[in-house]
């Protein structure tokens, strides 16, 4: 119980953070939107839904990108993450608090995000939405503890991506397979057991992170 | 329940601290003194655990919940108010009567009526103050402040002269600081790096 009530605690402690500044959810929303505009203007007439929802998956992953990038800013700017690593709690509830404030951030820049691609592509349909879902799951997973990684860096804004793009791979490949495939389900059962996966690497691994 | 035995600690090529022998009983208070880089906050992150040796051996006799640790900045969110900050501690290190005990600290260090107020907001004076409140929230049996005078007007260092005249003898503390002669009439012992 100590457990969820720390995590719960910490994520609290994110949205409220985010709810008085705005900057992670804004710069996410505007970023996707705009990049989802380019993207309308790029892709040549007839080119087909496969190399729009190859673009969606694209604009997805640049967005949780820019977002984990500010994952831990505030932890860093006063070198708080110290406090909560020396706090008796377990520290994956530090990695999970987050990822759960990550997710949330995601699925709101993608409420505005799949609106926004319907409008200039294609219309959305459920297997497209559930494999978001399991997508931001994971995205927020692993993405989190490489960014716990790269907030230790001076080189972090281009450590994460290197990072983050290469585990990332599984995700667009399932998340385009869920989209345009004629059995989504396979791929929707793929993301689902990488978010597993990364989920139980990045939760037993969080510790060795933010310890020397 | 600080064992130290030819302890240093590099980063990088630079060496900080080296071949440090040091034993700290249990309700002692060191003052550790020494100038600007010879290595009194890397001695202070050591015990808290949050650095690991490079060379040596260093056993610290307190569980991580039951260590404060006052760093340089004061470890809380900047856009959080000083009550929501206390409490997040407050919560993850199981302050029993959290509310009360927040209540009384930030009255004791004279924060209370700014207790709404994001920490942004406050001066380094008023962050120093609600740091002190955080590191003693859970009241710990062995404290590491590093610094703890610094950004006090006198009105705050009157403050903390009298919370540390309270806890010395009761309780253990590593005090690295560059005004030993305040606390000469409580220390057990000093210890002055080069």
């Amino acid at each position: 119980m100590n457990y969820l009530a720390d995590v719960g605690a910490l994520a609290r402690k994110d949205l409220r953070l985010e709810l008085r500044s705005r900057d992670t959810i804004l710069s996410m929303t505007l970023f996707v939107v705009a990049t989802l505009v380019v993207f309308s203007f790029s892709l040549p007439a007839g080119a087909g839904e496969e190399a729009a929802y190859g673009l969606l998956w694209v604009a997805i992953l640049f967005t949780a990108i820019l977002g984990l990038t500010r994952a831990f800013a505030a932890e860093r700017e006063q070198r708080v993450l110290d406090g909560l690593v020396l706090a008796p709690c377990d520290r994956s509830a530090i990695w999970l608090g987050k990822a759960i404030a990550v997710f949330a951030f995601l699925a709101l820049a993608e409420v505005v995000a799949l609106p926004a691609f319907a409008l200039f592509f294609e219309p959305v349909s459920w297997e497209v939405v559930a494999a978001v879902v399991l997508a931001d799951l994971g995205l927020a997973a692993v993405g989190t503890l490489l960014a716990a990684m790269a907030a230790a860096s001076r080189a972090r804004e281009l450590l994460l991506p290197l990072l983050l793009l290469p585990l990332a791979i599984p995700i667009v490949v399932g998340g385009v397979g869920a989209s345009i495939s004629d059995d989504p389900g396979r791929f929707l059962g793929f993301l689902a057991l990488y978010d597993l996966i990364f989920a139980i690497l990045s939760w037993a691994s969080f510790e060795y992170v933010v310890t020397e | 329940m600080i064992h130290a035995r030819g302890l240093g600690r590099n980063f990088g090529t630079k060496r900080v601290l080296r071949d440090l022998d040091l034993d700290v009983r249990e309700r002692d208070l060191l003052v550790v003194t020494g100038p600007n880089g010879s290595g009194k906050s890397t001695l202070l992150a050591l015990c808290a655990g949050l650095l690991a040796p490079t060379a040596g051996e260093l056993e610290v006799d307190a569980e991580r919940g039951r260590v404060g640790y006052l760093a340089h900045e004061p470890l809380v969110y900047r856009e959080l108010t000083a009550l929501e900050n206390l409490d997040l501690y407050g919560r993850l290190y199981r302050v029993l009567e959290r509310r009360e005990r927040i209540g009384m600290l930030l009255e004791r260090f004279d924060l209370w009526e700014a207790r709404h107020e994001r920490v942004s907001a406050f001066s380094r004076g008023m962050q120093q103050r609600l740091a002190l409140c955080r590191t003693l929230l859970h009241d710990p049996d062995l404290l590491l402040l590093d610094e703890p005078y610094a950004g006090l007007d006198e009105a705050g260092a009157t403050l903390l002269d009298a919370e540390l005249g309270a806890l010395a003898g009761k309780r253990t503390l590593l005090v690295a600081t560059h005004e030993p002669e305040r606390l000469a009439p409580l220390a057990t012992g000093r210890l002055a790096l080069a």
